[in-house]
């Protein structure tokens, strides 16, 4: 019990400072704690795999896009100006209606019966060939049998926003069948742009 | 808890003299690649030369630019010396004659377990680089972590192969795998990808874009002097250690001996295949210029990763059919 509430403390102490950091880099390295953390807390629950794939996932890939995106604008050399005395209204409204739901999901789990033996059950039903509650096994099995429709659904719309993001942000220059053709669009559109820049 | 602490402090001294020996031999060889003696002053036949190197570091001047960022300066180079070291809790050595590994740790989730910790070791670099608050810096670790996390892609893959012919993610489970045939012969292609993306991930010629000297004095740790910069120096041996560990686990055979050379104990055919990886490392920074960026990123995502991607579906069609 005394690794989780220091885990806890940890949590809440990096949570905090994400939020109220003045620099967008401490955010940063404060959320990679708080990931850390967390991470800690799915080992204590006996979720290897989950506590893994935590970090790849989020240290290593996400967060790591928060980085290049402040290091790219260098707005993180400069504190945000918010004022230290105002309390912006609507973090503060998502604040409280976090503590709300906080609040009544401990109470809700408080008068919860207790559930089954970790080692027979997992929150995803009944465990797999895997048998141990956050193994890879179980993991796959959940994945990839019981809810494999949704997990494609969910495949299919990162797919599209992928796509999306290319058409919106991607190359300007237009579609052209052949390899030629495409390079002396491409130098007209170069020029046309360094006109505009005169 | 006693027997984890005293394990952990005998491996890190290990790890450490690895790493000192091993940029030694690094200059010696290097030396004479290139037909010069290479360091032999300090000590018989410079054996003595890691011992001053360190000393100098240690004793020089602790430089902070008025423009960087404090905290992040000073906290980046531990990012990246812990997450290298970190990776030893889980790293096994050996085996006793019951199969129970030497390691600190031996973890279900080994190969996953690694490739967190590594991707966790980005964040040295890029707020190391960030942090020095200077345009070199900048540049190399925006190009640093460019680079690792398009190659991480391709490197991943190659595990994947690895882990399904093997059909475990525990490391002591892929190297007793390897009992009849090497993964290296099955994977060959994997191997390959395996060995250009280890170079990539741990910054080295012919890959080394993050320190061009030519171009960006020394990169990310342009701005940093004395043991902040030794701390990233040897953050990069320590983790060239560890992929020619992971080279010689998955795809060599990790401790089991070649053509049944069992009177040979393993932890020596273990410690040769990481010798001959590491030589191989130090052959290539003697030899091959370095990649142009944007060849490298091309490289990385148009050839490597549709190479990685077919090796990952052909081992899958193979591994179901049999």
């Amino acid at each position: 019990m005394i690794p989780f509430w220091i885990i806890a403390a940890v949590l809440i102490v990096s949570a905090l400072w994400t939020v109220t950091a003045r620099k967008p880099i401490y955010s940063v390295v404060s959320l990679l704690l708080n990931f850390a953390a967390l991470a800690t807390t799915y080992l204590i629950l006996h979720a290897e795999f989950l506590a893994v794939m935590q970090i790849i996932v989020y240290s290593g890939a996400i967060l790591m896009l928060f980085v290049f995106v402040i290091a790219l604008l260098n707005s993180g050399i400069a504190a945000v100006v918010l004022g230290r005395d105002r309390v912006p209204v609507a973090p503060a409204a998502a604040a409280a209606l976090a503590a709300v739901a906080f609040v009544a999901t401990a109470i809700a789990a408080a008068h919860a019966p207790a559930i089954a033996p970790i080692a027979t059950h997992s929150p995803l039903g009944a465990v797999g060939r895997g048998n141990v509650f956050g193994s890879i096994g179980d993991f796959g099995q959940a994945l990839f049998l019981s809810r494999l429709l949704p997990f494609e659904i969910t495949a299919l719309i990162l797919m599209v926003a992928v796509v999306g993001v290319v058409l919106l942000a991607g190359d300007l220059t237009p579609y052209v069948p052949t390899r030629r053709r495409a390079e002396q669009t491409r130098r007209a559109l170069r020029e046309a742009i360094l006109r505009e820049g005169k | 808890m006693l027997i984890v602490l005293v394990k952990s402090a005998i491996l890190l001294l290990v790890v450490l003299t690895t790493f000192a020996y091993a940029m030694l031999f690094e200059r010696k060889i290097m030396g004479w690649m290139q037909l010069r003696p290479g360091p032999n002053r300090v000590g018989p036949w410079g054996l003595l030369q890691p011992a001053a190197d360190a000393a100098k570091l240690i004793l020089k001047e602790d430089l902070t630019p008025k423009t960087a960022d404090p905290l992040i300066y000073r906290l980046a180079p531990f990012i990246s010396l812990l997450t290298a070291f970190a990776v030893y809790a889980i790293v096994p050595f050996g085996a006793n004659g019951d199969g129970s590994p030497w390691a600190i740790g031996d973890v279900n989730a080994g190969i996953l377990f690694l490739m967190a910790i590594s991707s966790i070791g980005v964040y040295g670099i890029s707020l190391g680089g960030w942090a020095s608050g200077s345009k070199f810096p900048l540049l190399g670790a925006v190009r640093g972590t460019a680079q690792m996390i398009s190659y991480e892609l391709s490197m991943s893959l190659s595990f994947v192969g690895v882990l399904m012919l093997a059909g475990t993610t525990s490391l002591t489970g892929i190297v007793n795998a390897q009992e009849r045939v090497w993964f290296f012969i099955p994977q060959a292609l994997g191997f390959i990808i395996y060995v250009i993306t280890a170079v990539a991930e741990t910054n080295r010629t012919p890959f080394d874009l993050v320190e061009a000297e030519t171009e960006l004095v020394g990169g990310f740790h342009t701005e940093y002097s004395g043991l902040r910069f030794g701390s990233f120096f040897i953050a990069e041996y320590v983790n060239m250690l560890t992929v020619s560990c992971i080279a010689s686990l998955l795809f060599l055979g990790g401790w089991n001996a070649p053509f049944g050379l069992t009177m040979i104990p393993g932890i020596l055919w273990f410690v040769l295949k990481v010798g001959a990886f590491m030589f191989f490392y130090m052959w290539l920074r003697a030899t091959l210029p370095r990649f142009r960026y944007d060849r490298l990123m091309t490289f990385g995502w148009k050839v490597l990763l549709p190479i990685a991607t077919l090796n990952l579906v052909a081992t899958a069609a193979w591994v179901a059919l049999h």
